[in-house]
């Protein structure tokens, strides 16, 4: 904690201390949830009249739930400082990478403590070890968990703060105000935030209270601001990882194999070594190492290694494996389809790279009795345990600073290149700077799963009786925390594994649909696959809405009227209603032409999306115009939150479309964006309409929440415009 | 190794390189100039998207040894001192960047279109093959018509 001088936050008082409503729900679901079925306990009964759906594990307890259960405990270590020359400073446990949780952190600690925004400075935390869970990045969870902790450390500061004014200016201290980052008294007169921090460091109790400002007092929090990085995005002057050296550091790329996790043989440094400029040859687990001076030296010097490989374990397997491998692992439908009507429906989801754009680079400077490691990364303290292991050397002793990275989608909750930096400065005795490259990354990074679906919904009379989903996935990687994450949430369970409990705290159906059932069987794979933006959402839900306009046109609904008669919540209604009116719904296209629409409900956040598509040439159709509607509860950016959207959109139309990654023989087909398609600005809608709802509640999560509502819009687009009912995604690929 | 001299961003340079050297690493590496990214190294991503005597090129697919004598302008460069290019400013305005990685990239094929097309269409923007994997092309597209109404 902060020393003398240097006011603190330290509140031993409970700033927010009244329960949320749903942890109380949580903690009576708890031991239930990650097993429990909604089918286990309902009878099926084909002929009751209504149909009410139980609500799914996700709607009661989610997977931000059980991140800020864990993240608790450590909540109150987090610090925030006041500085003389007035600047705050506050260390945020958190990846930034572009989703702008430094901007939104600042904007509620300026908004309890009566700060200006520019005032307020929001830094990376190193990899700190007494955070425990609360170090982690990851499931939309930057906002909802930073929510509570944040207002009430600015809140208790603001209190000592005007605390410290009452006293100098000789007045009551109810009477006295913030903002602008001062203490303002009702005669005017005013105490500037950095003329007090070092008396309010010594006050010691406060004679206000420290409770958060109530909502209806917010100026900042709802207001449309900009990223506070922007200026020195804009002019190449913000640092990323690759940006980044340190004295005498080496510029390393690796040589990797050609097949997935493939191994060295044998090789020849000898060639490379000749390469003026080359300095260092290292063999690691995951290939062979070349340091230089200079990174296109280092590339000439890995071009140059003559290298024998041994072929990776996936070397038998290519998509069509895959897919029969995952087909043949789908769990049975259960409903029989007696006398109903029924849809069957099956789809096939394939893999899809990270590819975030800036490669994944690390620095590293091993020395005997420590090292330091520059990364950016999701989950630092997981990452700093992984390079002490590594290079044998107690987790104390290694410092790792987060950076900023250059966009992640998932991708950085690995940390490769901080383990290979590490391991080649040790050899070698220097520091090194390690980078992946492109290639690299979409041939050895991370994949999101493939999967495939089985759905299959009864209906009698216009309403559907039952809704089963199964679903089979190549196993997602989740070593990166998150078993640990729910153990220190107190959600101690045993039986699932870490996907299926991770499914069963995000999967969600948004309608009554009767028995509601979604299950996984996850199919383990020898590749390297990871968390994508909105995980298993993605697949699932995106196949769940095609189905629901199926259903719709099968009992002859529309679309936008079908869904509005099943949606549960007012809140799901209201974001649809919104798209429809707003995205005008129903207006004649001409032939090849459609509109999609779709809706999405998770991290407490409700959304829904309207786009128009031009299919007339099938194979390469686009998005013209997208509506979407948003609830997060309470969106403290609004400007912040329509990005995301944005981004989940363009998510959404990439992999439904046309970006994904082949498998051959154990590897990966595409090498860069020349072949792994992700949208350009010509697959981009030319009109996009974001409309935020007015608050609901507490803030939700946003970052992920985007992408199924988009993809299933885009899909249901493409089946009317072109007649077809896609069940391959990417469609055109 | 050979010496090039070339101007970047207003300043002679001289730069001991192998001939085959991409340009993307020696101003990078050598010239300390991290503006243009490096995303693919292919001229596929266009991340490192700079100007070229006036007009947009790819450091990462040009040799040094073809700089010679030539203006190079980077995305530190395009500025006028403190004064943002109408560009830059049109990105703050429409808050364009998330991760921020892509516009340095984004930013200079920008304003080389402008250069050339002072009104561009939405077809001519569509042409602008910059990847931005954080899916801000809307507000790309918004900015750009932003600068445009603005120079
Ligand atoms: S790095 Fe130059 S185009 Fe990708
Ligand atoms: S802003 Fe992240 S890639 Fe464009």
């Amino acid at each position: 904690m902060a020393g003398p001088g240097e006011p603190t936050a330290r509140t031993e008082e409970s700033p927010d201390a009244k329960p949320r409503v749903g942890r109380r729900k949580f903690l009576t679901f708890l031991v239930a949830a990650p097993t429990l079925t909604v089918a286990a306990k309902y009878t099926f009964d084909p002929v009751a009249d209504a149909l009410p759906s139980l609500p799914a594990p996700s709607e009661l307890l989610d997977l931000g739930d059980v991140i800020t259960l864990a993240t608790k405990p450590t909540a109150w270590s987090m610090v925030l400082r006041v500085e003389d020359d007035g600047r705050v400073r506050f260390e945020l446990p958190r990846a930034e990478s572009g989703q702008g949780i430094t901007t939104t952190a600042a904007m509620i600690i300026a908004e309890e403590l009566g700060a200006r925004l520019s005032d307020v400075a929001v830094e990376l935390s190193d990899a700190k070890p007494e955070f425990l869970w609360n170090q982690f990045t990851a499931g939309s969870t930057g906002v909802r968990t930073l929510w509570s902790p944040l207002r009430g450390i600015a809140a208790t500061a603001r209190a000592r703060l005007i605390t410290a004014a009452a006293r100098r200016l000789g007045v009551e201290a109810g009477t006295l105000t913030t903002r602008d980052s001062a203490v303002w008294a009702p005669d005017g007169r005013s105490e500037s935030f950095g003329s007090l921090a070092s008396a309010a460091a010594s006050t010691t109790s406060t004679a206000v209270s420290t409770a958060p400002k109530d909502a209806s007092g917010y100026t900042l929090i709802g207001k449309p601001t900009g990223r506070m990085d922007a200026r020195d995005i804009v002019t190449g002057k913000a640092e990323y990882a690759m940006d980044m050296t340190i004295e005498g550091a080496l510029a390393t790329v690796v040589a990797r194999p050609p097949t997935i996790k493939g191994t060295v043989v044998s090789f020849d440094a000898a060639p490379a070594l000749a390469i003026p400029g080359v300095v260092a040859v290292t063999q690691i687990p995951s290939g062979v190492a070349v340091s230089a001076e200079t990174i296109d030296l280092a590339l000439k010097g890995r071009d140059a290694l003559v290298i024998t490989w041994k072929n990776g374990p996936a070397v038998g397997l290519s998509d069509a494996d895959i897919r029969t491998k995952l087909r043949a692992s789908t769990a049975p439908l259960a409903v029989p389809r007696l006398l109903t009507n029924h849809l069957d429906a099956s789809f096939d989801f394939g893999f899809v790279s990270h590819a975030p754009m800036e490669v994944h680079s690390a620095i590293a400077d091993v020395r005997e009795d420590g090292a330091e490691v520059w990364v950016a990364c999701q989950s630092p303290i997981m990452a700093q345990n992984d390079v002490a292991g590594a290079i044998g050397l107690p987790s104390s002793k290694v410092k790792l600073h987060v950076l900023r990275a250059g966009g992640s989608f998932g991708r950085r909750l690995f940390w490769e290149p901080a383990v290979e930096a590490a391991l080649v400065s040790k050899k070698i005795g220097r520091p090194v700077r390690l980078m992946w490259t492109r290639t690299d990354d979409v041939r050895h990074g991370r994949l999101r799963p493939a999967s495939h679906h089985k759905i299959r919904a009864t209906y009698l009379l216009g309403e559907v009786l039952s809704f089963e989903h199964r679903m089979a996935s190549v196993e997602t990687d989740l070593k990166h925390g998150f078993g640990e994450i729910v153990s220190a949430s107190g959600a101690a369970v045993s039986g699932p594994g870490d996907g299926l409990l991770f499914f069963h705290l995000s999967a969600s159906n948004p309608y009554h649909f009767g028995l509601v059932t979604q299950l996984l069987t996850e199919v383990p794979v020898p590749v390297h696959t990871g968390s994508w933006r909105s995980v298993y959402s993605a697949g699932l839900r995106t196949a769940e809405e095609v189905v629901v306009d199926e259903l719709a046109a099968k009992m002859g609904k529309d679309p936008v009227q079908f869904r509005m008669s099943v949606l549960k919540s007012k809140r799901a209604k209201d974001v649809l209603a919104k798209v429809a009116k707003e995205g005008q719904w129903g207006k004649a296209m001409p032939r090849g032409w459609a509109q999609g629409v779709a809706v999405h409900e998770e991290y407490r956040s409700v959304t829904a999306c309207l786009v128009e598509i031009n299919a007339t040439d099938p194979k390469a159709p686009r998005v013209t115009r997208a509506t979407i509607a948003v609830d997060v509860g309470l969106a403290i950016n609004p400007t912040g939150l329509k990005a995301q959207m944005m981004g989940g959109l363009m998510d959404a139309i990439s992999t439904v479309l046309q970006a994904g990654v082949h498998l051959d023989a154990g590897k990966v087909r595409e090498k860069s964006y020349a072949d792994f398609r992700y949208a350009r600005q010509k697959d981009a809608p030319i009109k996009l309409d974001v409309f935020v709802m007015p608050p609901t509640g507490e803030p939700g999560g946003a970052g992920e929440l985007g992408v199924p509502a988009a993809a299933g819009a885009v899909a249901n687009a493409y089946a009317r415009a072109t007649g077809t009912k896609p069940r391959s995604f990417p469609i055109n690929f | 190794m050979p010496t090039y001299r070339f101007n970047v961003n207003g300043k002679p340079v001289a730069v001991e390189a192998p001939a085959d050297t991409p340009l993307l690493w020696v101003l990078r590496e050598r010239l300390g100039l991290t503006g243009p990214k490096y995303g693919c190294g292919v001229g596929a991503c266009r991340a490192c998207t700079s100007h070229l005597d006036g007009k947009e090129f790819q450091p990462c697919t040009v040799a040094v040894s073809e700089c010679g004598g030539r203006k190079i302008t980077t995305i530190e460069g395009l500025a006028d001192g403190d004064e943002l290019h109408p560009v830059q400013q049109a990105w703050l305005d429409e808050d364009v960047a998330q991760c921020g990685f892509c516009q340095p990239g984004q930013i200079m094929a920008a304003a080389a279109l402008l250069k050339t097309n002072k009104t561009p269409t939405d077809a001519e923007i569509d042409a602008i093959e910059n990847v931005c994997r954080c899916g801000t092309y809307c507000r790309i597209r918004d900015a750009i018509k932003r600068a445009s109404a603005a120079m």
